[in-house]
């Protein structure tokens, strides 16, 4: 019921081609939505007295899997005022062999725990957050190669000198 | 390459960098704090982190389910039951049988899970007074944590890292003579705590030390993610205990304890360490309850079996789900992707309390003194095998 009503929302401020599909179905709403207008829709979503996301509970970057060439970046939403939770999903079609990143706007202008969230998902699964104000890795190391979280993630042979993967001596 | 994020040619005449950690005892485990001070002032903290990272969602794609749950002790392990309990009810929803656990495990699950909170309790405020120069209280909370762990090992077999929550059942039921020995422990355990009241909460001095520091505002608090006592501490009612009402949380009776700014300002140190010394009393509550239960209408019989609803095939068909759960530290969530075909997740993302209630420190540190620095940084109380994870 309110996942319904907070798509139509959506669809009423930005037109019908905002929405691209929604899943009610499972345990959990999902609302994919453009990925252009990610950022105005959480702004509405944050807002709009009907729904008061004001909670981002997670926002996660997936690799959706080596031969769809697709990503895609999950913000779970929730609202301490009303007790609503949802999911919102953009997907983004991109080509692994090219070096550019798949780009998603920022929301980190909209909840301030976006920023260190965003960060890790650009840290492990390579997606470039446009107008982020600190965009660097967090969790490996500002010289790490590669984004550990993509299907095809191969480790380097070595890091500063130590063998990743290397031989693992047991005790005899 | 460079460590630094700020550039030190561009610092004014009278600004300098310091760097705290991250081999520091208070920093709570491999913590770097960037700081650019003026004088005694911190004008800004930039937090590195990522020194214990060792990529758990990577490793969670490669192994089933059952498999990943000792991978999940060790983010927050100094709760471990509480995360187990959280991931397990995220597998059971999944797979549609958490309406069929039964009553006896529930009712196990939550005494355990309230003790690991006690212990972690115990810990954070152990520790903040250490932070603050109070060492006493750590050698009391440390004594009392200690007959906790020497608990949970009697029922687990491990002091820490415990592996006793299944998805479907536990490890193996209650040790005999458990709850009479948690019971026990219980009671000599309430007089301590008034005895770390009267040593800690109530002293002038660490209330001069915390009261009005590292004020977090509520909105602040809601728009930087945080949760558990941070957020509670800026006066909230919200535990998701309470709100979602998950396992056998809404049959007991507890309070949920808020910051009131009674030694000063709403969402001050103070607060947050109030919530958690409250909170400790409100777990033993809990746990009375489950005793009173465990030993009563759903006594140990010989037919019982923690392990009888141990799903046989463990493939939840395919969906997205986020399953969140109170920790002692706040909200833990685990968003799955399932593809219906594999024993293994798609993805495990694990959204850990920690890592959002540790993005709020450059807010709060901006402007305070260097020594108060540690009194905020203590409040937050973090374990770095989460925020790494």
């Amino acid at each position: 019921m309110m996942n319904e009503k907070i798509s139509h929302l959506i669809k009423e401020s930005f037109g019908e081609q905002a929405v691209l599909s929604t899943d009610f179905s499972g345990l959990q709403g999902t609302i994919v939505v453009q990925t252009n207008l990610i950022a105005d829709i959480c702004l509405l979503l944050r807002n709009h007295p009907t729904c008061y996301f004001d909670y981002l509970s997670c926002l996660s970057g997936v690799d959706l899997g080596i031969e769809k060439n697709q990503f895609a970046v999950v913000y779970h939403l929730s609202s301490i005022t009303l007790g609503y939770q949802i999911a919102l999903k953009v997907i983004i079609d991109h080509p692994r062999d090219t070096p550019q990143l798949p780009i998603v706007p920022t929301v980190s202008q909209v909840w301030r725990t976006a920023d260190w969230h965003e960060r890790e998902a650009y840290d492990l699964v390579g997606i470039y957050f446009e107008g982020h104000p600190d965009l660097r890795r967090i969790l490996c190391p500002d010289d790490w190669e590669g984004y550990a979280l993509r299907k095809d993630y191969v480790a380097a042979e070595s890091y500063g000198g130590l063998k990743i993967n290397g031989e693992v001596k047991t005790n005899e | 390459m460079n460590n630094l994020k700020t550039d030190p040619s561009k610092l004014k005449n009278e600004e300098m960098i310091l760097n705290m950690g991250p081999q520091h005892p208070s920093m709570h485990g491999v913590l770097r704090l960037e700081l650019v001070t003026d004088g005694e002032t911190v004008k800004e903290c930039i937090p590195h982190i990522g020194y214990l990272h060792r990529c758990f969602e990577k490793h969670a794609e490669a192994l089933n389910y059952q498999q990943i749950i000792p991978f999940v002790d060790r983010m927050d392990y100094i709760s471990s039951m509480n995360n187990d309990h959280v991931f397990v009810m995220g597998v059971e929803k999944m797979l549609g049988i958490d309406q069929s656990i039964p009553k006896r495990v529930e009712y196990i699950r939550v005494l355990v899970c309230e003790l690991n909170r006690i212990a972690s309790h115990l810990i954070a405020i152990g520790t903040y007074g250490m932070d603050i120069g109070a060492v006493t209280p750590f050698f009391f909370c440390f004594k009392e944590r200690e007959h906790i762990l020497n608990l949970l090992e009697w029922a687990s077999g491990a002091r820490l890292l415990y592996n006793y929550i299944w998805i479907g059942g536990l490890f193996y039921d209650l040790p005999v003579g458990f709850e009479q020995r948690c019971s026990e422990f219980l009671i000599q355990f309430k007089p301590k705590m008034r005895e770390l009241d009267e040593l800690l909460t109530n002293n002038s001095i660490f209330i001069s030390r915390t009261q009005n520091i590292g004020v977090l505002p509520l909105d602040v608090a809601i728009n930087y993610g945080c949760s558990g006592p941070m957020l509670r501490g800026s006066g909230i009612n919200y535990d998701l205990r309470r709100i979602d009402g998950y396992s056998v949380y809404p049959e007991l009776d507890f309070e949920i304890p808020i910051g009131a700014g009674k030694m000063g300002t709403t969402g001050d140190c103070w607060d947050r360490f109030d919530v958690r010394v409250r909170e400790i009393s409100e777990s033993i509550k809990i746990a009375e309850q489950c005793i009173e239960r465990l030993t009563k209408e759903l006594k140990r019989s010989p037919e019982f079996d923690p392990r009888a609803k141990l799903p046989k095939k463990l493939i939840p068909k395919a969906q997205e789900f986020y399953c969140r759960g109170e920790m002692p530290k706040g909200e833990l969530g685990y968003y799955f992707i399932a593809d219906g075909k594999s024993d293994k997740p798609f993805r495990c993302k694990a959204r850990a309390a920690s890592f959002s209630n540790l993005s709020v420190l450059p807010e709060l540190a901006k402007g305070a003194m260097i020594a108060d620095l540690i009194a905020i940084l203590g409040s937050i109380d973090i374990v770095l095998g989460e925020v790494d994870r």
